[in-house]
């Protein structure tokens, strides 16, 4: 099989535990070094929390396993410090085709929307992600990744969990206040605990294949239900980074998984899918039956799980690996904030409060997903061929052909952390939503809004001319966990104004539906928890209070 | 006299898919013919209108007539 991307060997050594026979201690442990794992470590060490990172494996992803990476989880990964490697790597891709039989139904693009640094989403393979996110976790000298060592027990929790780690040394204790366990979809610590996923799994097999090959085809997603080279069934090509393809191929239920994972049947399928004379290389093959489903909490006293230990779904909407990092950045500030004193322990229930509705979204979405690409009896597939056969003349119907929503970032409606609204407000930046993006013009030159946004809160006020009045308190008294962000139509003058961000383009200003003196109170993973037109130091208090997990309001 | 109304108005296009496929949940395929012929009455009943009613259908006809392989 061809390699072109070389698995960095990362060596054993032997921690502290070992060498002195001493338990060890650690506020936090993350259990699986993935892009959900490392993220969280990252996350937490960045924020200042000392950090034992553990994996079983001494290197990154075998396979390319997730490819599509959302706009959500690159400005996320950029806000951990990794996300040079994507923009430099990754393969943008914007439009979708989808295919019936022969005919080419319809084609999407991804809302292109200007003024934002990232694309919808890039392809690129799970190996690269990780290989960027354990450079970033390398500069951080409170983050202590430990290879080769797998977590082979968990003592029951009450001050700490004492975790045994076996190493090819030998076997250490080590107690962690909190451990997170991103140790995947047959997670090691919720088998030990005895939980159970709920949820549904689906009977077809799907064959996940990546083939190097020089091809014509434009970087876009293109998906055939029931195409010519393989009747009856669906197909998806994506592209990756070293003109490495993802081919996803649906089986039915009958197909032998020992038998098709052959690459000697592997390869008939692909030649009728391409050409018989084309000339490709198989680089991996997998074969899935897909399950959407997800444990009933995802905490467990001092244990949380993210990611696929917590949720499984089927791959088309790219909703499982978003999904998870989407953990990791919930999880992260909360535990820093706990661990610091800044926040009451109470504000961690608000990862299953926020996290499930969030999960069941994407369940949701997988599930109907693969239902239209799996009908269960005649019946439904004379509605699923009906509505392809009718979306090539009608929009109704285009909307109802389901080949994956494509992910997009949760909103935590109905999160206790929200302050609700009690103004009117245009757009969708309402409490609980990811904060947009949009251009901020700084003295020094073009910057964006998130990259703006303090490590901890964010306070954003927006003023109709930079040399305006600011309210009372502003900025001296804001609490020091809240980094003051003003913007204007114009660049602050030189001087006393110098701080005010322009909205040159006015992006800001719409997406936000800022009028003069509107503030915005934006938590430590940029999403928005309290917004008002009418400012005060009290409002402010109250939001943050709030958002930090104290119950009801303190005034 | 109204026409037939082709232009996307669905609000919740994967709920109402996910509607039309519950309804056959659990049904024979002679159940499932019965229930589309029925379920076509009572929306034809709705609609009360003759003229859109046969727009529907010579619509629906013409789509089906598309996809007859040729001879």
């Amino acid at each position: 099989m061809a390699q072109i991307f070389k698995h960095t060997v990362f060596p054993f050594s032997a921690p502290p535990e070992l060498l002195g026979g001493r338990v060890g201690t650690v506020p936090v442990c993350v259990i699986g070094a993935g892009p959900v794992g490392l993220a969280t470590a990252i996350d937490l060490a960045a924020r200042g929390v000392r950090v034992v990172l553990v994996d079983d494996d001494e290197t990154v992803s075998h396979g390319s396993r997730l490819i599509c990476i959302s706009k959500r989880t690159l400005e996320i990964f950029d806000r951990l410090g990794a996300g040079a490697g994507f923009a430099e790597k990754g393969v943008v891709w914007n439009k979708g085709r989808l295919f019936f039989g022969e005919d080419e139904v319809y084609s999407f693009d991804l809302l292109k929307e200007e003024g934002h640094q990232w694309p919808a989403f890039v392809n690129i393979q799970q190996y690269y992600a990780e290989d960027f996110l354990v450079h970033a976790a390398e500069r951080l000298p409170n983050l202590d990744i430990r290879w080769k060592s797998a977590v082979v027990a968990v003592g029951p929790a009450s001050e700490y969990v004492r975790l045994s780690v076996e190493t090819p040394e030998g076997r250490y204790d080590l107690d962690a206040d909190y451990v997170v366990a991103c140790d995947g979809a047959s997670s090691f610590v919720r088998r030990v605990l005895g939980l159970e996923f709920q949820g549904r799994a689906f009977q077809d097999r799907f064959l996940i294949t990546d083939v190097t090959m020089q091809a014509e085809f434009p970087s876009e997603r293109w998906f055939w239900f029931e195409p010519p080279f393989h009747e009856g069934q669906s197909a998806l090509l994506h592209k990756q980074p070293d003109s490495v393809w993802r081919i996803d191929l649906q089986l039915d239920q009958s197909a032998n998984p020992d038998v098709e994972i052959l690459e000697e049947n592997v390869r008939p399928r692909i030649e009728r899918m391409l050409d018989a004379d084309a000339e490709f290389e198989i680089n991996w093959i997998s074969l899935y039956t897909f399950r959407c489903r997800r444990l009933q909490r995802f905490t467990e006293g001092r244990i949380f799980f993210a990611g696929d230990s917590a949720h499984q779904v089927s791959p088309f909407g790219a909703r499982g690996g978003n999904g998870g990092v989407q953990d990791a950045d919930n999880l992260a500030w909360k535990l820093a904030a706990v661990l610091k004193g800044e926040a009451p322990a109470a504000l961690l229930a608000s990862y299953d409060a926020e996290r499930i509705p969030a999960s069941d979204e994407n369940i949701l979405h997988s599930s109907r997903s693969t239902d239209f690409m799996t009908p269960k009896s005649q019946a439904v597939r004379d509605i699923r061929d009906a509505t392809l056969a009718l979306a090539r003349d009608y929009g109704f119907a285009r909307r109802m052909v389901n080949s994956g929503r494509l992910s997009l970032p949760a909103v935590l409606d109905g999160s206790p952390l929200n302050t609700p609204d009690t103004e009117t407000f245009a757009g969708s930046m309402r409490p609980g939503a990811a904060a947009l993006d949009a251009p901020m013009v700084a003295p020094d030159g073009t910057d964006w809004l998130l990259h703006q946004l303090g490590t901890d809160f964010t306070a954003l006020l927006y003023l109709a001319d930079a040399s305006d009045a600011l309210p009372n308190g502003w900025p001296n008294a804001l609490p020091a966990i809240v980094k003051p962000l003003i913007a204007a139509p114009m660049l602050g003058d030189d001087g006393p104004n110098a701080y005010v961000f322009g909205d040159t383009e006015g992006h800001v200003q719409t997406r936000y539906d800022l009028m003069p003196g509107t503030v915005y109170l934006i938590r430590p993973d940029q999403h928005v928890a309290a917004r008002t037109r009418s400012f005060s130091m009290v409002w402010l208090e109250n939001a943050l209070a709030r958002a930090l997990g104290n119950v009801g309001d303190r005034a | 006299m109204s026409a037939l109304v082709t232009k996307d108005q669905t609000v919740a296009p994967d709920d109402l898919y996910q509607a039309l496929v519950d309804a056959h949940e659990g049904l024979a395929d002679g159940e499932s013919r019965q229930l589309n012929a029925r379920l076509i009455l009572l929306l034809a009943n709705h609609i009360g209108e003759l003229a859109v009613f046969q727009e529907a259908a010579r619509r629906a006809r013409a789509s089906v007539l598309r996809d007859r392989p040729d001879e």
